[in-house]
């Protein structure tokens, strides 16, 4: 079942947008094996969608579900930050 | 450089010719100095010449400045839909909370903009505010380099754009976050300064590299249906087209004084006392001295249209039926209704819109009691600079604040800019007190110098003879001189 439904919004082929896909991806599989789904939206080809999100700041991962609704900015390469915005404790 | 016409009325006059084409230029200004109506307008100007616009707004929701700037006339809706105008909202919302985990930049916003001004082929461009977006995110240093990226995109994008930024005192370093070092070489300054109790807004171009703009401090004013207005002064051109042709003030007695009437394009300026006859004067300026195909407007500040129609009607000039036969329109306000600035605006559309061929002002000291001395002065230059491109005649009159005799500091310095001046004094002799007057100056032209007796009854005002052996009438001090002492004062200086 997936209750964690993430989209990550990066911009074109940088260093930022391959770490954060490798962080996130790494957290997930960590933290929500098995219950999370994550689609991966690059603004230079898709403007629109960022200006429907109205996201500034690239990387941006937004947590549609559970709600409530979260926005974690940044390469995701501080990973207690990440789980805070996830709404989830860091496993003892 | 090539400068873009922004089309904001008197920003182009004192931009000479307009924004420095395809750069950036920064509008600082604190809390509530008009910037987001400056950078809205900009654009609204901009889709009326064909130039679409893009609107990146940081601080207000893209609804909020719709609703806005309608008052203005600035239908954006209607603009987006047709493709001309587009919003990027970086507006906050509530559910906005962001955590920050690791480094950023700000290609979101840099690829939203870049597809927007593809999208409307953009030509102007507006980012409102800056600081807005310092707020948003805690590493200043990123959104520093992020912003100094954007505006070089824009600069490849061949748009003109308008950025804006917060000071935080009126006379101050340029701007919150020091954005003007990395985004902009050209920056504008508006300030809304509380003086003598009045609010004064302003407009200043600090600087533009590589090209030239008008220096100091400009007063503008926000008025519905058009926005900002740039009031240039100093910047008008003095197109001083002086006429040899005469036209009668409306008594036949002070146009013999004026050696044959008013100049056609001149102003002049009548002083005196409350009651002593000043708007009798434009009365019979208005009412005898505009012709059968002639329009007169008159503004008055200081009584009720009853009260002028009243008084005109008992010296036989009827107000009614002139306005009626499209002669004459009388504007009646009260000083305190608005600002000096909104004043000088209205009277400026007034003569636009009735293109009249004689204007009375009744009178300008009651605005002067409503403003500061510096801006009343700017105010009378910039009416008077209005008034001679139109070549039509003004009369003027200000009341002095004592019976007898005096002047004015502020009448003094109006009193340079007028071609004419003609004071009306009440004189005290013998327990009587009469009136006079005199023309004080009279530019081009020779004119009666004696200070004469006047009075006034149900046709109006009869001049009379020179008051006699008296001096320092104009002092508020007569004297009667004896015709003996006039005598023995005679020989002393024989052919005097």
């Amino acid at each position: 079942m997936n209750q964690y439904k993430l989209t990550l919004y990066i911009t074109g082929q940088s260093a930022k947008s391959a770490q954060a896909i490798a962080n996130l991806r790494r957290i997930c599989d960590q933290e929500l094996t098995g219950q999370y789904e994550l689609a991966i939206i690059d603004i230079i080809e898709n403007p629109q969608l960022a200006e429907d999100e109205r996201i500034l700041a690239t990387p941006t991962v937004i947590k549609e579900l559970p709600p409530p609704l979260r926005r974690i900015i940044g390469d995701l390469s501080a990973t207690e930050k990440v789980l805070l915005g996830l709404d989830l404790q860091p496993r003892g | 450089m090539n400068k873009l016409e922004t089309g904001i009325p008197g920003l182009d006059l004192i931009a000479n010719g307009g924004l420095p084409r395809e750069r950036t230029t920064l509008v600082s200004g604190t809390t509530g100095s008009a910037k987001t109506i400056l950078a809205a307008q900009f654009l609204a100007e901009g889709i009326v010449r064909g130039e679409n616009g893009v609107f990146a707004t940081f601080e207000e929701s893209p609804d909020d400045i719709r609703q806005n700037v309608l008052s203005f006339g600035w239908d954006i809706q209607r603009w987006e839909r047709e493709d001309k105008w587009v919003f990027v909202d970086g507006s906050r919302r509530p559910t906005d909370d962001t955590v920050e985990a690791g480094g950023y930049d700000l290609g979101a916003l840099l690829a939203r903009m870049k597809y927007a001004v593809g999208r409307v082929r953009a030509r102007r461009v507006v980012m409102d505010s800056l600081g807005a977006i310092f707020s948003r995110f805690s590493d200043s240093g990123t959104v520093r380099d992020e912003l100094f990226r954007i505006g070089a995109a824009l600069k490849l994008m061949k748009v003109t754009a308008l950025m804006t930024a917060e000071r935080t005192e009126e006379y101050g370093k340029i701007s919150r976050f020091g954005v003007e070092e990395f985004v902009a070489d050209n920056v504008i300054i508006l300030r809304n300064v509380l003086q003598d109790e009045k609010r004064r807004r302003t407009l200043e171009i600090l600087k533009f590299r590589g090209t030239t703009h008008q220096k100091g401090e400009f007063p503008f004013t926000i008025t519905p249906h058009q926005g900002i207005t740039i009031i240039p002064l100093s910047a008008i051109e003095l197109k001083q087209k002086s006429s040899n042709v005469r036209v009668s003030s409306g008594n036949r007695q002070l146009d013999v004084m004026c050696e044959g009437g008013f100049f056609r394009d001149s102003i002049v300026l009548v002083s005196g006392a409350t009651g002593c006859g000043k708007t009798l004067m434009v009365t019979e300026f208005v009412g005898r001295g505009t012709g059968e195909d002639e329009r007169s407007l008159l503004f008055a500040f200081e009584e009720s249209r009853q009260e002028l129609c009243r008084n005109a009607l008992g010296w036989g000039v009827d107000f009614d039926k002139m306005e009626k036969e499209g002669r004459l329109k009388v504007v009646c306000s009260y000083p305190e209704s608005t600002g000096l600035e909104n004043h000088l605006l209205r009277i400026n559309t007034a003569i636009e819109e009735f293109q009249p061929h004689r204007l009375a002002v009744d009178s300008l000291s009651a605005l002067e009691s409503v403003s500061t001395i510096k801006n009343f002065r700017e105010f009378v230059i910039s009416l008077t600079s209005f008034v001679k491109q139109r070549e039509m005649v003004a009369l003027l009159t200000f009341t002095t604040p004592i019976l007898m005799g005096g002047v004015s500091t502020t009448e003094a310095h109006i009193s340079t800019i007028t071609d004419s001046i003609i004071l009306l004094r009440y004189v005290e002799m013998y327990g009587e007190v009469l009136r006079g007057i005199t023309i004080l100056k009279m530019r081009g032209s020779a004119h009666d110098k004696k200070i004469r007796k006047f009075s006034i009854d149900g046709e109006g005002m009869h001049i009379g003879e020179p008051f006699q052996n008296v001096v320092g009438i104009l002092a508020g001090n007569p004297t009667q001189i004896t015709p003996g002492e006039l005598a023995r004062v005679e020989d002393f200086f024989p052919g005097g």
